[in-house]
């Protein structure tokens, strides 16, 4: 390039000749400086990006415990998993007929009941209480609640209903009442997380 | 600026000379929105509109920076924050409703501006980037409406911000690791409301600077006009500054007039009551609904309810609803008579008008409850809006035969008032 040949003015041009390679030791030097300072760029938004993920704190409120002692056959609770509420149900022998009697193919979201609840412990139903349409609470958890057409939950911002295993059969949720990690403490007591 | 009959700045004093050799922003003003400013002669109220639009972000500036003084932004103080400004702070209720109300102020003189594009053509060549800027504004308005809402965290704060930020979640893979990204937990939290706030705060200067775009880019090709038809020359024209500033005067006071009208005497009809509930986790109101200006939109997200080639419904909404908007991108393409003006298009005329109905049919639909029939009107008016812009617009533009142009800006005006007939006009000058 002209401009690494040019001269200040009024001076010697004798020291700024040097000799001419292909790729020149400036242009070397040139690339891998703006490459540098480039991936320092980019290395910059890496924090600015991460800042946005859930803080220490917020993932420090990740487990939740539950006793399920005092929850009859057919009665459910919300607690809350992750500031989320969290459906805990213990099903009736009928609802889990029920659950089992679906063709797992004619689901849009296939589960068996046994898939979403720990094995031997069939009639614990944990979910979390959020609609997997866009997050509004579904109704069925309380006694007397509206249940919808398949007897578990019932949406009432856009109309999806859910089975007795949760599991998604009408209106425009894509998938299942998510089932969280947890684990049996004993008999009568969860963690969830 | 854009025509060469503009007057040029002339400094008279000698402080304002020495400012114009330094620093020549009273020359900026005076070719943007003074004399310099060459405008046709015939623009109807429809224009005011734009400046209109200007004033009410100037005050959403000016409430707002105030109301921040007050504000609390974390979920423990926020929605007792808001509620201390009602009672407490001095002129405080005055400051929050002026801001809600301005809001809807704001949307309601931009759709009528989008309106006014729409009709008269303004998309058209040679005004698209003017466009394009125009609905990049749309957007940033809609982005800082929806987080400004979320800010008094009562019950349609928060599942607003649940629904909103689960249409994220609707992206196939990586969905719900961004919606828990942007909100930076698992549920609405401190953290989404403190970046709510942060970027309520800074998105409406973005919207100044790309309305700053937007009349620079406007001030090239110049103002259009009712009747489409390009200025020819200098008697098509008047000066911006003192007939327009007049003009858009008698306008503003007709706006303050409403907009005094709406604060002092029915500040919380266009709010929702449950707003003024405290936000829980636990329980979702019976019927969540947005603010009214994104009703229309609502109801298009909420058209799809069965699952269409392996898209999920849930996906299908959410991109129906973003395209909705997003089309307007593609409008100046997808017009492609050479005729600007409704007033010479006979059958696009009606279909505007259809279209206008059709989004207030969904306006309605995305207000009221999702019940079947509501549903089913959804659909038919989102389809309908599609095809407007897909089908309709583009058929139209090849089959339609306009009505015949005046030759000239100053031929239709005089033409008018029944004044001269066109021959003379030409001459007259």
């Amino acid at each position: 390039m002209a401009t690494d040949s040019m001269v200040p003015p009024g001076e010697d041009p004798a020291p700024y000749h040097e000799e001419v390679h292909d790729p020149r030791r400036r242009d070397f030097i040139n690339i891998a400086a703006v490459a540098f300072a480039g991936v320092g760029g980019v290395a910059i938004v890496l924090p600015l990006v991460n800042q946005m993920n859930p803080s220490a704190d917020v993932l420090a409120q990740s487990t939740t415990e539950v006793d399920l002692a005092k929850i009859e056959p057919g009665q459910g609770v919300v607690t809350t998993f992750r500031k989320q509420p969290l459906f805990v149900r213990n099903l009736t022998p009928k609802e889990i007929a029920e659950a089992n009697a679906v063709d797992i193919g004619s689901l849009r979201d296939p589960q068996t009941l046994a898939e979403r609840t720990k094995a031997g412990k069939e009639n614990w139903l944990i979910t979390l209480g959020v609609c997997t349409h866009l997050g509004c609470i579904p109704l069925g958890i309380h006694e007397g609640d509206n249940r919808g057409p398949f007897g578990g939950y019932f949406c009432p911002c856009h109309g999806s209903a859910y089975d007795t295993a949760a599991r998604i059969r009408q209106g425009p949720a894509p998938k299942n009442l998510f089932v969280p990690e947890y684990t049996f403490n004993s008999d009568t007591a969860i963690t969830v997380g | 600026m854009s025509f060469p009959w503009a007057k040029h700045y002339e400094p008279k004093q000698p402080l304002m000379r020495w400012l114009d050799e330094k620093l020549p922003l009273p020359r900026l003003v005076y070719g943007a929105i003074g004399a310099g400013y060459p405008v046709p002669r015939n623009l109807n109220y429809f224009w005011n509109f734009g400046v209109l639009a200007g004033l009410a972000l100037v005050i959403q500036i000016v409430t707002g920076v105030t109301l921040a003084m007050h504000y609390a932004s974390y979920a423990g103080g926020a929605f007792g924050s808001v509620e201390a400004i009602m009672r407490d702070v001095n002129a405080g209720w005055f400051l929050r409703y002026a801001h809600a109300n301005g809001a809807s102020m704001f949307f309601v003189v931009v759709y009528i501006h989008i309106f006014r594009g729409l009709f008269y053509g303004s998309y058209k060549a040679p005004r698209e980037m003017i466009w394009l800027l125009g609905v990049t504004i749309f957007l940033l308005m809609m982005a800082t409406a929806f987080m400004g809402y979320v800010l008094p965290w009562g019950q349609m704060s928060f599942w607003g911000a649940q629904v909103i930020t689960g249409f994220f979640s609707a992206i196939p893979v990586v969905g719900d690791t961004i919606r828990i990204w942007l909100l930076g937990g698992y549920a609405p939290d401190d953290a989404a409301l403190n970046r709510f706030f942060s970027l309520h705060y800074l998105l409406p200067f973005v919207i100044a600077g790309v309305i700053i775009l937007h009349i620079w880019a406007l001030h090239i090709p110049g103002s259009n006009n009712p009747t489409g038809v390009d200025v020819k020359g200098e008697q098509d024209t008047v000066p911006f500054h003192p007939y327009y500033t007049a003009k858009d005067g008698f306008g503003l006071g007709v706006f303050l007039f409403i907009f005094a009208a709406l604060l002092f005497f029915a500040p919380n009809s266009l709010g929702h009551p449950d707003n003024y509930i405290p936000a829980n986790a636990l329980q979702t109101p019976a019927h969540i609904v947005p603010e009214w200006y994104f009703w229309p939109f609502y109801a298009i997200l909420r058209a799809f309810t069965v699952d269409f080639i392996g898209i999920p419904a849930k996906l299908l909404g959410v991109l129906a609803m973003f395209g909705s908007i997003l089309l307007l991108f593609f409008l100046p393409w997808l017009d492609t008579s050479p005729v600007r003006s409704a007033n010479y298009r006979p059958k696009l005329r009606v279909a505007l008008i259809v279209l206008l109905f059709d989004v207030l049919l969904l306006g309605y639909v995305g207000g009221a409850e999702a019940s079947a029939k509501n549903v089913i009107l959804g659909q038919i008016g989102a389809a309908y809006y599609f095809a407007h812009f897909l089908i309709i617009l583009p058929w139209i533009s090849r089959s339609e035969k306009p009505v015949e142009l005046p030759n000239s800006i100053t031929e239709a005006v005089l033409a008018k008032h029944g004044g001269t007939s066109p021959a003379h006009t030409a001459l007259a000058h």
